[in-house]
């Protein structure tokens, strides 16, 4: 604890930066039924009216506030994308440390069918199984988080074949340990450091397809507030010079660039403690 | 030299491999349709004759490995079927909208390429100067922001604001060169602008990377000049990570084109993918999915047979 | 090639450090390495650097260049060569100064080599680019100089690239290459650390001649105080960044002033009395093993040894020669595909996986790097206690209890240390560590292998004496791996001599080191440098006469 206070002093700017924004959007979406003015999906008043002390950002095109449906965005789409990340991680990690620790075929079978699946890029592959299952929430969850855990399956594979090889990891064998025994206290603290790191950047991932998908009308589906249809669905009034649908935009943006520096400190400090 | 000419064979029928895999998982998708196409399509309420009739000229009455046969034959003789959604050729509808794709990827690719590489060997030759950290901060929000996010500031900002570019980009077969430049100028940018980020830090980390070789502290060691260090002690080594930065974003670019094609309306074949994706024109998604899946493989494989072109030791064997 | 008679220490000063104080960065703080050396070097003289690791030998080497590893950086103090002040110097006067006047001989020359270009294109890099030779010129002085070296088919062996030729004639090649310029000093940087003692040898014979043939002074840096006393002809010995003692070659090793230097000297002096009954039917026995690592060649081919009671079997040979292999088969790692492992009489199944957890206690390891083989997210209590509780069922106080004797036996304060991440602990500590993670299943036997080698000098003889100590307590065989015959001689009771997968000669200790030797065991023997100055020639001048 007093060591993490001790590097938390030392963190650049753009660290503590990226932590502010990080801590203020979860306030957001933990408190949005309180904070916000209206109900997520209520109809408060005309389409597209100005900012006014009633709607500070103004309403919609179906004459929602702009403001709640914001602050309900965030909840919805950053709770998506981080039970999608977290689903992604439970099988990529799982599955890298069994294909490193068992080798043999286990690892030729899981790393070819991860080479093909990588082989079709993951837009495209997530449009057409979302074709097929249709864009219900779970299976959105389900799709994207099965096509990332391909990338979490190679780093977690990567970083356990180069602890998998440690003399200790050996020790353990010849001493007769099980498998989970290795895998839980030989192999996961080690790799713990390039795992936070990498969640960080996969969330970023997740969190900018889910938003892409959305914005094309493919993701989280209307009514439920979300940023991505949120630009799409006012995107009309920027050719009116009206910037508001670009506030969604910008959240998205902000969001990303918080967790990104945030990451890039840590990638710096782990990496560097190595030295 | 037989070596290097087993590696390329090795890796090119692994990459032929690969190819059937995929197509293969796309017809596939497809039968995993609850109940079959032909009732997803028209619907519970259509009559049982109709379904069948319909069953028929999709020729799902074939056993499965029969049609995909059949399919992945007419597929390669360019024959992709008809669209359900119009009943047009698909391959008909296809064809100029992915050229137009490719224009866009190429257009975006030869400002971009050059210029990443240009900044960030820059970045990486001065690590941790001023420069660098700044245009770390520029290019971390780059890729941080959504594609839209950049395209609609860069409508807000220089069509709609300053009135330089259109904001949509409608091209038909009779553009000109010249005048199709123009209209694809902000979607271009969009596209350069967040390829550019990426495909700087990743040359920024490959060149810092070879820069604490041992064998580049030798030539230092030599007392050779700064410029001959560079190109001709770290070049020679860093073509594979480079190549592979290159064909790595090329491949980014030509899949990634989708949303900027959206925000742009621009006829190119990721606007047809989404379309038919929500009016779930199954053939029509299949055979889109098909042509960017294979154009990626096929990137991707060139960038592996030119890492084993450009290994030394492979090059030169024992 | 003209020799220069005059005696070393009246010619002129070409190098000269004063108050040399160098900081390395760690963690964005600045922390001083070297604190203040001095340092004089005349023409044609070869000045040894010798300290254990942390010395900062290299990074004086490397200052003499006037050149900073990155996160590093000269702080205080002077460096003049030949009159020139490199500290004050802009960077394009000193580049031109590096090659042509000081050239460098890196550690490994297999990494330093660039492997996109051909060696000839590399030794001619330096004269071209400086303009001191043509292309043509520069490089019939190649084809000299790499005759010079003794180094195979010296007309064509330029036209190889790195990758294409021996550790052994890469490191001839650098030195060829930091001669092409005829520099007035050129910095060997422990060139000969990461080869073979047979390589070794050679290696050193060559560089010595063309050194004393082109009357180049030359900085030596290593570790091992013998390989120095055969090149040197001044001894600076450093610690922790600082002087120890700084003297004439011969004079210091014949009488040295400071207790450092004792000690350095005296570290090959440890010899145990022979343990154990030879008699006493074996513990452990090999026969006629044969194994290859998947389809590939044999790497044991028909090896059969046996490990007394409490008696310590040396298994010695160079990289390549098996020997860690058997111990990869002796615990099941790599099962074999022919021949038999049995323990007290009883076979033992090839399979790490097939074999009972009682099997497996009997028999531990201990590996050549503590850093590798510690978990670092793992605190001393759980990686010895572990063992404790998985084969002996141990818990609680216990276990603690037990653990803390652990620590003590082996010569660690249990309070100061049960609580510990191996990160902090020193590298010979770390090796204690494992050696008690090792004792705690309570085994009869110990494999260790080359459980020395990446220790410094004196830690190691710690290491060594340590273990010779439990043996006499407790009663353990151990199965000792190494290629450094030293070792051997400190420690064994049985020797076994490996070479390509075969054992070539085994028996008790006395016997296999006294002549008559194998022809192997007798190029293994003589290649090892002793302390005494003339032993290159001596040995150089033997095999010269049996040729």
């Amino acid at each position: 604890m007093e060591a993490a206070l001790k590097a938390l002093r030392k963190a650049p700017p753009t660290a503590l930066f990226g932590m502010a924004i990080i801590l203020f959007y979860v306030f957001l979406a933990v408190f949005a039924p309180i904070i916000s003015p209206y109900g997520e999906t209520e109809i408060v008043g005309e389409q597209f009216e100005d900012w006014s002390p009633d709607y500070l950002l103004g309403t919609d095109n179906l004459g929602r506030d702009m403001a709640t449906r914001l602050i309900y965005g965030a909840r919805n789409t950053i709770g998506i994308a981080f039970i999608t990340t977290c689903l992604a991680f439970m099988i990529g990690v799982t599955m890298g440390f069994l294909a490193s620790t068992l080798g043999g075929w286990v690892d030729q079978l899981t790393s070819r069918v991860v080479d093909i699946l990588m082989a079709i890029p993951s837009l495209i592959f997530a449009l057409l199984l979302l074709t097929i299952f249709g864009t219900s929430m779970p299976s959105l969850i389900i799709i994207i988080a099965v096509l990332d855990s391909t990338r979490v399956y190679r780093l977690s594979r990567a970083v356990s074949q180069g602890i998998v090889v440690m003399d200790y990891v050996e020790v353990s064998k010849l001493r007769g340990e099980g498998l989970w025994y290795i895998m839980k206290n030989e192999i996961l603290p080690n790799a713990m450091a390039p795992l936070v790191a990498e969640f960080g950047l996969r969330f970023c991932f997740v969190f900018l397809f889910i938003s892409a998908l959305s914005f094309l009308g493919l993701g989280i589906q209307p009514p439920t507030a979300d940023w991505g249809s949120m630009v799409r669905a006012n995107a009309d009034l920027i050719t009116y010079g009206i910037l508001t649908p670009l506030i969604p935009a910008a959240s998205i943006a902000l969001l990303t660039v918080g967790v990104n520096f945030v990451v890039d400190w840590f990638l710096h400090k782990t990496s560097g403690l190595r030295e | 030299m037989s070596q290097i000419l087993t590696m390329v064979a090795q890796r090119l029928a692994l990459g032929l491999l690969t190819l059937i895999a995929v197509s293969l998982i796309i017809f596939l998708a497809v039968e995993l349709l609850p109940g079959d196409l032909a009732e997803a399509i028209l619907g519970q309420a259509a009559l049982p004759e109709t379904v069948a009739a319909f069953r028929r000229e999709l020729r799902l009455d074939l056993p499965p490995h029969e049609r995909y046969i059949e399919w992945l034959g007419a597929m390669m003789q360019g024959d992709m079927g008809r669209s359900l959604a119009n009943n047009r050729e698909i391959s008909e509808l296809i064809g100029v909208r992915f050229g137009n794709t490719l224009f866009l990827a190429a257009y975006a690719a030869i400002i971009a390429v050059p210029l990443a590489l240009f900044l960030g060997i820059l970045a990486a030759l001065y690590r941790n100067s001023l420069y660098d950290r700044a245009i770390n901060v520029v290019t971390l929000s780059s890729i941080s922001s959504p594609e839209f996010f950049v395209a609609y500031i860069l409508i807000a900002w220089l069509a709609n604001t300053l009135g330089w570019f259109p904001s949509i980009s409608n091209v038909h077969e009779g553009t000109g060169l010249l005048e199709r430049l123009y209209r694809t100028a902000l979607p271009a940018m969009t596209m350069t602008l967040v390829v550019v980020a990426h495909m700087m830090r990743m040359t920024r980390a490959s060149i810092i990377n070879l820069l604490a070789s041992p064998y580049i502290e030798m030539a230092n060691l030599k007392g050779l000049s700064r410029m001959r260090v560079i190109v001709h002690h770290a070049l020679p080594n860093a073509w594979a990570p480079i190549i592979n930065v290159i064909v790595l974003n090329l491949a980014f670019l030509i899949v990634g084109v989708v949303v900027v094609e959206v925000v742009f309306v621009y006829p190119g074949l990721g606007q047809l993918l989404i379309d038919s994706v929500s009016k779930r024109d199954v053939p029509v998604v299949q055979a889109s999915c098909l042509i960017f899946a294979v154009t990626y493989i096929l990137l991707n494989l060139t960038a592996d047979v030119l890492a084993i072109l450009t290994n030394p030791r492979l090059m030169h064997p024992k | 090639m003209s020799t220069n008679h005059t005696a070393p220490e009246e010619r002129e000063i070409l190098v000269e450090m004063r108050g040399l104080r160098i900081e390395g960065q760690s963690e964005d703080q600045w922390n001083e390495i070297v604190h203040g050396v001095d340092v004089t070097l005349r023409r044609g003289e070869v000045l040894g650097l010798i300290g254990e690791s942390g010395a900062g030998k290299s990074t004086i080497g490397l200052a003499s260049m006037a050149f900073a590893r990155p996160g590093c950086r000269i702080s205080g103090g002077t460096v003049m060569f030949d009159g020139m002040d490199l500290t004050a110097m802009p960077e394009s006067e000193k580049r031109k100064l590096r090659g042509t006047r000081i050239a460098y001989v890196a550690q490994s020359a297999a990494a330093s080599f660039n492997p996109a270009h051909r060696l000839i294109d590399q030794y001619s890099e330096m004269p071209v680019q400086h303009g001191v030779l043509d292309r043509a010129t520069s490089e019939s002085d190649a084809v000299d100089l790499f005759r010079r070296l003794k180094l195979p088919d010296p007309e064509t062996i330029g036209f190889r690239y790195p990758h294409q030729v021996s550790g052994g004639q890469l490191q001839r090649a650098m030195t060829a290459m930091a001669m092409s310029c005829k520099p007035d000093l050129i910095i060997f940087d422990e060139p000969t650390t990461a080869l073979d003692v047979t390589t070794q040898i050679e290696v050193l014979a060559a560089i010595r001649d063309v050194v004393e043939q082109f009357d180049t002074a030359a900085m030596y840096i290593t570790h091992d105080l013998a390989v120095v006393a055969q090149m040197a002809d001044r001894i600076m010995v450093l610690r922790h960044g600082n002087l120890v003692e700084e003297g004439n070659a011969r004079a210091m090793l014949a009488n040295p002033r400071e207790e450092y230097t004792r000690q350095l000297l005296s570290v090959r002096s440890f010899q145990k009395a022979t343990a154990g009954d030879a008699t006493q039917a074996p513990l452990l026995k090999v026969e006629g093993v044969t194994a290859s690592y998947g389809s590939g060649p044999k790497v044991l081919d028909d090896v059969s040894i046996e490990i007394g009671h409490a008696r310590t079997v040396a298994v010695v040979g160079e990289s390549g020669s098996g020997k860690s292999t058997l111990a990869r088969v002796i615990t099941g790692l790599l099962p074999l595909s022919d021949g038999s492992v049995s323990y007290k009489g009883e076979v033992l199944p090839p399979r790490l996986k097939d074999r009972e957890r009682g099997q497996l206690r009997t028999m531990q390891m201990i590996y050549q790097m503590p850093d590798t083989a510690l978990n670092p997210k793992q605190r001393i209590r759980e990686i010895i206690g572990r063992p404790l509780s998985f084969y002996l069922d141990m818990t609680g106080s216990k276990r603690e209890e037990r653990t803390r004797e652990l620590l003590s036996l082996i010569e660690l304060e249990p309070d100061d240390y049960i609580d510990r991440l191996p990160g902090e602990l020193s590298g010979g500590q770390k090796q204690r560590i494992c050696i008690a993670r090792a004792l705690a299943a309570e085994p009869e036997l110990i494999i260790c292998d080359e459980v020395t080698s990446a220790l410094d000098q004196l830690v190691a003889e710690e290491v060594l004496k340590l273990l010779q100590r439990l043996q006499d307590d407790l009663r353990v065989s151990y199965m000792f791996i190494t290629h450094d015959l030293a070792t051997v001689r400190a420690i064994a009771d049985d020797v076994v001599v490996m070479l390509q997968g075969k054992v070539v000669e085994s028996g008790p200790k006395d016997e296999v080191m006294t002549p008559p030797h194998h022809d192997y065991t007798e190029l293994l023997l003589s290649s090892v440098p002793e302390m005494d100055p003339d032993w290159l020639t001596r040995v150089l001048e033997a095999r010269q006469a049996n040729a």
